[in-house]
């Protein structure tokens, strides 16, 4: 019996026109998706569930009740059970720092006792980058960041895997379990969810936790780093914009691109 | 105490751009807080890289001879003791994909608040570190409340460090404990290779997650086709397998340097511009008039692809 347990974020992604509110954007200009990293971390862990014989894939997320939504797609693609922790203490709290996710999910770790656990590299969101490996120290386990290849061998407890450096270099690396693995974009290819597998998710069980449940008080999730501005990036461009219609802009550009020697062959 | 600690960065027996980077950032905060700059560097042929390393602003440079790659459960170690030895205010570490590897295990080892991704430090009394927020899109500011505290920075935000300083190397001894080390490297592959070089074009047509669907593609090629031009890619084109690896454009992908650079539906991330920033001139494509690519573009169309793009087919092909 193998456990893989999951982290999975709903991420906010900002609109096109937005306004800013304080260190906040309202609700109005946000659209809620799963995080994309997560998606593969999510494929990697059912592709291992259906090659093993008795794997359990468990997610957890820390997250409003919103999040279901977004917790069920995991559900229907073939996730067995779900956690979401949540409470008000949480709702409170402007910034959720990277201590303060390792705290939680070192809790869900000490409870669940996952051989193996899967993050993705980053959320598109806050894209802090660092609750996987986080994790991984607070719970004494191997890891191994940015992973874009995996070959598990779980009888000799190790997985094989590549973790994708920069300028188009992989590094082989073996990592003892129990483990866990940031998870690159473009590992696989995430699936879409059956209709059959949505119906199923309506019958699997997504457990509703508290820091009380998870043995935590608030001082867990009490940071450090607060969040005091949120600006709009200065723009030091001096783009010109061709504009009016299609026709107009793209004739436009055909003709800077006409001075610069393009297609004069 | 008031220093800083700045870790350096290496691969395969060179030091990493960011290294000098950090150095940059490291000294303008050991400045602020009115302490040292140390510069630790760990693994590989320490004493050559100390002697690179020996740059305006470094006070010290720690050597840490253990083994020849990043290893990073050696890194942590490492770290931790050069922290117990020298009880620095602020840990500087790379965001780069070695830095994403070890830095939040350190934070956490030392329990220290972590902030990554940073793009602007300042230190008034207490630490404020600028960084970007949903792809760009916001800047935000946060503060910290405590000390010490760890920040990773982003590559080519800072200057490279010049200059020679006069800094003594101290060679420092840790007693790695082996049975901590659970990971090991077992070899490199360079992948992304193949027929074309996207490297060697004068022209990069550059197709982004805007093309919503493989088919599309072929209005990309045409477009390509139609300047004379060779097609290239941002990350989720690859990843989807509608586009070889080879086509990548960006931090994991290849560095470009085209005359033109002609993106369509990319958004600019800041690990895609990593790899496109030196072009001559850029031109992009794009729905959003905030989307971040325009932040370094020279011309650009906000528009619909699927409009413009047809047109400008037209506009090369008669
Ligand atoms: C460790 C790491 C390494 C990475 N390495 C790379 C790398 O090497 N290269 C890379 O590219 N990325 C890399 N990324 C991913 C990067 O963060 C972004 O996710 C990626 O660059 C986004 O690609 P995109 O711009 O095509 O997609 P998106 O960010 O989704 O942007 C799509 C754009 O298309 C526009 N658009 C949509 N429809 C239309 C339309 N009809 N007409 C015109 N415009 C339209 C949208 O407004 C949007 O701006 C890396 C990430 C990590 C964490």
């Amino acid at each position: 019996m193998m456990k893989v347990l999951v982290t999975v974020k709903e991420v906010a992604e900002v609109e096109e026109d937005f306004v800013l509110d304080g260190t906040r954007i309202d609700d109005r200009f946000l659209e809620y998706d799963l995080n994309e990293w997560d998606d593969y971390a999510i494929e990697t862990a059912v592709q291992l569930a259906e090659a093993g014989d008795d794997v359990e894939v468990v997610s957890a997320t820390i997250g409003p009740e919103r999040c279901e939504e977004t917790i069920r797609m995991a559900l229907a693609k073939g996730v067995d059970r779900g956690i979401r922790v949540w409470d008000d203490t949480l709702a409170s709290v402007d910034l959720l720092d990277v201590n303060a996710k390792t705290e939680i999910f070192n809790a869900i770790i000490a409870e669940e006792e996952p051989d193996l656990i899967l993050t993705g590299v980053q959320a598109h969101d806050d894209s802090f980058g660092a609750t996987g490996v986080s994790v991984a120290d607070a719970a004494g386990y191997e890891w191994a960041a940015v992973v874009n290849a995996l070959d598990l061998d779980a009888d000799a407890g190790v997985a094989h895997v590549r973790r994708e450096l920069e300028g188009g270099v992989e590094e082989l690396t073996d990592v003892e379990l129990p483990a866990v693995l940031t998870i690159q974009t473009g590992i696989n290819e995430p699936r879409y969810a059956s209709l059959r597998g949505i119906r199923m998710a309506q019958r699997k069980e997504i457990a509703q936790q508290t820091l009380d449940d998870l043995g935590l008080d608030e001082g867990a999730v009490e940071s450090q780093i607060t969040l005091t501005d949120m600006y709009e990036p200065e723009s030091e461009s001096d783009v010109e914009l061709f504009e009016g219609d299609a026709d107009a802009a793209a004739a436009s550009l055909a003709s800077v691109l006409r001075e610069k020697g393009v297609g004069a062959q | 105490m008031s220093d800083v600690l700045a870790v350096v960065d290496h691969r395969r027996g060179q030091l990493r751009d960011i290294s000098f980077e950090l150095i940059s950032a490291g000294a303008d905060l050991a400045a602020d807080l009115g302490g040292s700059l140390h510069v630790a560097v760990i693994s590989g042929d320490v004493e050559k890289f100390a002697t690179e390393l020996d740059r305006e602003g470094v006070d010290t440079v720690y050597t840490v001879a253990h083994g020849e790659e990043f290893n990073h459960d050696v890194y942590v170690q490492a770290i931790e003791a050069l922290f117990d030895e020298l009880a620095p205010t602020a840990i500087l570490m790379p965001n780069s994909v070695n830095g994403l590897d070890y830095a939040p295990a350190v934070a956490n080892r030392l329990s220290l608040p972590l902030v990554t991704d940073a793009i602007g430090i300042s230190y008034n009394e207490t630490l404020s570190v600028a960084r970007e927020m949903y792809g760009s899109k916001v800047e935000t500011t946060v503060d910290v409340a405590t000390e010490p505290f760890a920040v990773t920075i982003r590559g080519a935000e800072w200057p490279q460090a010049k200059g020679n300083g006069s800094a003594p190397v101290e060679p420092f001894e840790v007693s790695i404990d082996e049975s901590a080390v659970r990971s090991t490297v077992t070899g490199f592959e360079e992948v992304g290779g193949g027929d074309v070089d996207i490297t060697d074009a004068d022209i990069l047509v550059s197709v982004g997650r805007g093309i919503e669907d493989e088919e599309n593609i072929e209005l990309i090629e045409e477009l390509a086709a139609a300047l004379g031009a060779t097609l290239s890619s941002s990350r989720p084109i690859v990843d989807n397998g509608w586009l070889p690896k080879n086509r990548q454009v960006g931090q994991s992908g290849k560095v470009v340097t085209p005359d033109i650079y002609l993106a369509v539906g990319i958004s600019g991330a800041v690990q895609h511009v990593a790899g496109m920033k030196g072009s001559d001139t850029i031109i992009a494509i794009n729905t959003d008039p905030n989307a971040p690519i325009f932040d370094i573009a020279d011309y650009g169309i906000v528009g619909d692809l699927f409009d413009v793009v047809p047109v400008l087919i037209d506009e090369f092909s008669s």
